[in-house]
């Protein structure tokens, strides 16, 4: 029989996501139930008053990321988890918190979309959403994990990120990784690093909320520190006052995107499968990076010279890692449950490098490693 | 505002523990001119944040101002839903019957058959009475002003500040430029008049009939009862429940 250490759990995709959200420091949690997100928060209405945090379930999901967004300005690590509905009604604060740069984490477990959709059914739907989703020109980070594992590691990174740039940080699981149960080992507290925001250490009345100390990052008070200051939505200059000088509105919306972009060397995340020799190399992520790979594996004992690239980063997207794929593989494909969301950005960066191939489905049903296998059979110099 | 402040400075709260939380609107540059924790939101959802910000740290002051449009037209789930949870929040709408900032349009609180620029033909639609929404949705304190009754109104926002629990007062508000004209009342004097003129105290409205209260606007306070709060109610569990 297999030796079972205590650290070794089965875990659901949405479980291991609350885990992971708890040991981050996670300490509210402001929700609304939809299906396939709602064991986050089950979960977290269960642990989070034991941990000495608060959860209280809001009358819809814009109300949810509201309360979250008040709770990190009042210095808690907060959170909510959604789906495709309920990920459209956040989009206005997720503006809000770009903008304003307040730290909080949005969960959005892909379902079968447009509108009411396929509410129990899985897709990729949401990948353009989170990259666009507000409107105006904005920076966004989003994560996509593809084991339950993952789901557990990226909520953590997902934390961390959002605390190191002050910018919302979006989870992008679909329905089956959520929904799919795995044995995992446990980590503890000690094998994960936890980020913190800064906080300032100059007096209160040299305190420049939004100015740039170098790192493109000002520090963050918390509200009732001491460090009285505004928060709003509109340009605003250092200080946290509205502008329209555009001497003040330009600087902003530019360091807004710097602060993450300085750091795309740091912000390439993704794990390679027998990229070396490959000839066709696939770039997936989410459930159906699972899928792919069985089919890459199957693939190299038929001796097809196949591999994978496992998005882990979705945005902002990684070009630096893309771009090195498509100058050595003649051939690329793009799996994915939906109409062709991150082939777009695949093209994009390709810039008539290799020949790009999609392989699409948005039935509702997972891209199987056979689909993969006979895909690639068909491309396969 | 002079009044919020006035008051916020009688009683004496450090500026430290005040947060000033506004939505979009005239009302939502209020906090630009306060030196407390200041957040101007989005439209309509003062109050989310505001939830966040009270249950994260409960020792501040958590004060919201809103207009009529922001509070019961595009905010009103939230404000029935932080009103029937409990959260203390002192809330404070500034009804001027109209939407200012856009340009003089038909709000909730608009009187029926008043001609604004989207109801040029007269409003189709009976007006809201946001007092009896929020006492309906279970609030803690629920009291109606007017900005000329500025007495009456430092009194009431006192009372809404000091109270454990939701507390939301209705400050009925002049806007010269666009309901002035609807009403044919085309000087700030000749508002404060009307509104002088339309108020009736509580005390005394009891007694009369509908029809006789037609028009008018009675100021007092409407509703004043002890509820646990969301936070007592939250520390409870945490103390008996679960012993932590």
């Amino acid at each position: 029989m297999r030796k079972v250490t205590p650290k070794q759990v089965l875990l659901q995709g949405n479980e291991a996501c609350a885990k992971g959200a708890l040991m981050a420091g996670c300490r509210f949690y402001a929700g609304y139930p939809i299906t396939p997100a709602t064991e986050i928060m089950e979960i977290m209405a269960r642990e989070l008053p034991k941990a000495g945090g608060i959860f209280i379930q809001m009358e819809d999901e814009i109300a949810s990321l509201g309360a979250v967004i008040g709770a990190s300005l009042a210095g808690v690590k907060s959170m909510t988890a959604t789906s495709g509905p309920g990920f459209s009604l956040m989009q206005e604060h997720i503006g809000y918190a770009c903008m304003t740069e307040v730290p909080c984490v949005v969960v959005d477990v892909m379902r079968a979309g447009p509108s009411t959709g396929l509410p129990t059914q899985p897709s990729q739907g949401d990948v353009m959403q989170a990259r666009w989703g507000t409107h105006g020109d904005h920076p966004i980070i989003a994560l996509a994990p593809s084991s339950v594992y993952e789901c557990l590691e990226l909520t953590v990174q997902a934390f961390n990120l959002s605390e190191r740039y002050r910018t919302p940080v979006v989870v992008l699981a679909d329905e089956v990784v959520a929904h799919m149960r795995e044995g995992i080992l446990l980590p503890s507290r000690e094998d994960i690093e936890i980020e913190e925001r800064t906080r300032p250490t100059v007096p209160p009345e040299w305190y420049l909320p939004y100015g740039d100390p170098g790192t493109g990052v000002p520090p963050m008070a918390a509200f009732g520190d001491g460090y009285r200051y505004h928060v709003t939505g509109l340009y605003h200059d250092v200080r946290g006052y509205p502008t329209v000088r555009k001497d003040e509105v330009e600087p902003l919306i530019q360091r807004l995107f710097s602060k993450i972009s300085r750091d795309f060397d740091r912000l390439q995340w993704f794990d390679a499968f027998y990229t070396e020799d490959a000839l066709i190399t696939i770039i997936a992520y989410g459930c159906v990076a699972r899928a792919a790979l069985r089919a890459v594996r199957e693939g190299r004992e038929r001796g097809l010279k196949v591999g994978l690239i496992k998005l882990k980063l979705i945005w902002p997207f990684m070009r630096r890692t893309i771009t090195k794929i498509l100058e050595s593989s003649p051939k690329v494909l793009v799996p994915e449950m939906n109409i062709g969301q991150i082939s777009r950005e695949v093209k994009r960066v390709n810039q008539g490098k290799c020949e790009v191939v999609t392989l699409n489905k948005v039935d509702g049903k997972m891209i199987t490693p056979l689909e993969i296998l006979e895909k690639l059979e068909e491309i396969h110099p | 505002m002079q009044a919020l402040m006035r008051v916020i400075d009688r009683i004496g709260y450090s500026k430290d523990d005040v947060v000033l939380i506004s939505g979009i609107g005239c009302s939502g540059r209020l906090p630009v001119y306060v030196d407390f924790n200041a957040l101007h939101t989005t439209h309509g959802r003062a109050l989310t944040f505001a939830t966040g910000i009270k249950l994260a740290k409960p020792q501040l002051k958590v004060i919201t101002i809103m207009g009529d449009g922001d509070a019961i037209a595009i905010g009103g789930n939230h404000l029935i839903h932080a009103a029937r949870r409990n959260v203390e929040i002192a809330s404070f709408v500034i009804n001027n019957q109209v939407y200012g900032m856009t340009g003089g349009q038909c709000s909730p609180t608009t009187p029926y058959g008043e001609k604004t620029v989207t109801t040029p033909y007269g409003n189709l639609e009976p007006d809201f009475d946001i007092c009896r929404v929020v006492e309906a949705a279970g609030a803690a304190f629920v009291a109606r002003a007017t900005v000329y009754h500025t007495r009456l109104l430092d009194q009431l926002i006192g009372k809404a500040l000091k109270k454990k629990g939701f507390a939301m007062v209705e400050v009925f508000s002049h806007c010269v430029t666009y309901s002035g004209s609807y009403l044919g009342l085309d000087s700030p004097v000749e508002m404060m008049k009307w509104l002088r003129d339309s108020s009736i105290p509580v005390a005394k409205a009891r007694g009369l009939g509908e029809a006789e209260l037609k028009g008018k606007i009675v100021t007092g306070v409407l509703v004043d009862r002890e509820k646990p709060t969301y936070h007592e109610e939250c520390k409870k569990l945490y103390r008996e429940k679960l012993k932590v």
